[in-house]
């Protein structure tokens, strides 16, 4: 249990503005991190910063006790994988090639392709499920797969640390659970440190270890799906008046919002 | 062998084929004895000196111009992700239009050797102009910033360009012969000038090509994959501006290859830059070619100058592309 990925007083801002506002986080090896918050809270910000896409206004990230942006970006980038936002790639890319573009830190410019890239692109594409698909467009793809092609590029980079901002946007909520279910396989079957930025709060606890609830740039509160998901905190957090009762399959919180036109007696 | 392999081996075959008949094909018409006489046992005579002297060097700057605007074209639209990225558009041409307009009206240079530095030294410093202003925000050098940038400093060079030639009536007259693009009356040396150039812009845009690839999935993704964007883009550009400040030094703007040979190039390679990038030099070389061939017949005994040939058939040959297939997101 030891940290991998670390927020030191980290401060991050867009111009005047500050964004992310002297926070501090641990991400511990092997466990699922959600972050979760209302819309313009920090969260992809924050996340952004960890995967070193942001400057640090001040703070470090510390990734594996290393000053991240001290470190070359090739060394990072064989270990830390980021997905962002709603990816999109060229026309008539194949599934295939999209994988193998998540290589790229391991080949040199004289040296494209090597046979663990071919067996790191075939394992990627086994583990989504998606082999079937490899000689199609990404275009023509459905929203589910096309995010698991992408998954897979960030896989065949074969990093342990996969930080992943809103994997399910813009997913119908059987593919939500599906590319989730994924996430927390990869977890499990490989010992993954995962990262994510979650808006359904009810599948944030049911697939994170650990849920970290931010608000204005700072973290409110944090720790697992049960202490931090209560009333109280929906309340101060997203000023959402909603009850939280227990999961009946996974036994995780449940969160029903409450709505002005549904007033409890 | 892989279909991309093969794609590459045709285009080969058919660039071959484009250059003997560049070198048979021509207002003087030369029987193809007098070619084969021609190109192995020379003499001297009339028609020998007719293909060694004119249409082979015709051609073989035809292929370096095609090679880098073709290349050029493709490391744009990569870069800006546009399709309709034309190698222009960093202000290159608009830059050696100056130059060359300025060293005719203070200098009173005429010859074509004479344009040559000036047209190579305004590419560059507009496009580092270009650079630096479209760097100069947060962020570094972004593709809209840059277009933006290269879109206000050629207005204003074609405005500078404007007021000299309408002040002066010499230097209109020379400028216009200079601003048609053409590879007719150039010489070899005009291309050893200019190749070393071409070949380091070539060199680094093979070096460019595998960041390239990462960079077309969007800066977040290539930065998590372990690309310098930065880096990347300055070498592209620095890539684009050798090729195009070649192309435009030796023989004057010639318009929209750039633009449209990536797009043919693409239809056989799909969106991966190692294979795009040879592709787009082939097919560069070839169009120009063909284009250059038949200005020379449309019009015999005299002669189309292969800017205005590539306006009048790739006009109609992109409007199709576009129609065809709606425009290929980058």
């Amino acid at each position: 249990m030891s940290v991998r990925l670390e927020a030191s007083s980290l401060s991050i801002g867009y111009g005047e503005r500050l964004v992310v506002d002297s926070l501090d986080l641990s991400v511990i090896g092997g466990t699922v991190t959600a972050v979760i918050g209302p819309n313009g809270c920090g969260k992809s910000t924050l996340l952004k910063a960890l995967g070193r896409l942001l400057p640090a206004r001040s703070g470090a990230v510390l990734l594996d006790g290393k000053q991240i942006d001290r470190m070359a970006t090739r060394d990072v980038a064989r270990v830390l994988g980021m997905l962002p936002q709603a990816p999109s790639a060229p026309e008539g890319l194949t599934v295939a090639d999209l994988v193998a573009r998540g290589r790229h830190p391991h080949q040199a410019w004289y040296r494209q392709w090597s046979s663990d890239d071919a067996a790191a692109v075939d394992a990627a594409l086994e583990m989504t499920g998606i082999s079937d698909l490899a000689d199609r467009t990404v275009d023509e793809l459905s929203g589910g797969q096309r995010q698991r092609a992408w998954i897979s590029m960030a896989l065949a980079q074969g990093t342990d640390l996969l930080l992943l901002d809103e994997p399910t946007t813009y997913l119908d909520l059987a593919h939500q659970i599906d590319v989730l279910d994924l996430v927390q396989e990869l977890h499990a079957s490989m010992g993954r440190t995962i990262v994510m930025v979650l808006h359904d709060l009810n599948l944030a606890a049911r697939y994170a270890d650990h849920i970290v609830a931010m608000r204005g740039g700072r973290i409110v509160a944090q720790g697992t799906p049960g202490e931090v998901l209560t009333e109280r905190m929906l309340l101060d957090v997203f000023g959402l008046d909603a009850r939280v009762v227990e999961d009946p399959v996974a036994g995780t919180p449940l969160v029903v919002p409450v709505g002005s036109r549904h007033r409890l007696p | 062998m892989g279909r991309r392999s093969l794609g590459l081996l045709f285009l080969l075959v058919v660039l071959v084929a484009v250059c003997l008949a560049s070198i048979a094909i021509g207002s003087k018409e030369i029987p193809l004895s007098g070619v084969w006489h021609g190109l192995f046992t020379p003499t001297g005579a009339e028609d020998d000196v007719v293909i060694r002297e004119l249409r082979i060097p015709r051609t073989l700057i035809g292929i370096a111009v095609g090679v880098a605007l073709g290349v050029g074209g493709a490391l744009m639209q990569g870069h800006t992700r546009n399709p309709l990225a034309d190698p222009g558009i960093l202000g290159v041409t608009h830059g050696a239009a100056l130059a060359v307009v300025l060293s005719i009206f203070l200098l009173g240079v005429t010859s074509l050797y004479g344009y040559i530095w000036f047209a190579f030294a305004g590419a560059m410093i507009a496009s580092v102009v270009v650079f630096l202003l479209g760097s100069a925000g947060r962020g570094g050098p972004s593709p809209v910033t840059l277009a933006l940038a290269g879109a206000a400093v050629s207005a204003l060079m074609n405005g500078l360009v404007s007021a000299v030639v309408l002040l002066d009536q010499q230097s209109l007259d020379a400028f216009r012969f200079w601003q048609v693009g053409g590879i007719a009356g150039r010489d070899l040396p005009v291309l050893t000038q200019v190749l070393p150039f071409l070949l380091i812009g070539l060199g680094l845009a093979a070096f460019n090509a595998p960041g390239l690839n990462a960079l077309s999935l969007g800066e977040d993704v290539a930065r998590s994959l372990g690309v310098k964007v930065g880096a990347t883009r300055s070498l592209g550009i620095l890539a684009i501006t050798l090729l195009v400040g070649s192309a435009v030094a030796a023989c004057g703007p010639i318009g929209f290859i750039g633009l449209v040979v990536p797009h043919v190039a693409r239809a056989f390679t799909g969106p991966d830059y190692r294979w795009l990038l040879p592709f787009s030099a082939l097919v560069g070389a070839i169009l120009l070619l063909i284009a250059d061939i038949l200005g020379r017949v449309v019009a015999r005994p005299s002669e189309v100058e292969v800017g205005v040939m590539i306006a009048l058939f790739g006009a109609p040959f992109f409007i199709y592309l576009v129609r065809r297939k709606k425009l290929v997101r980058i």
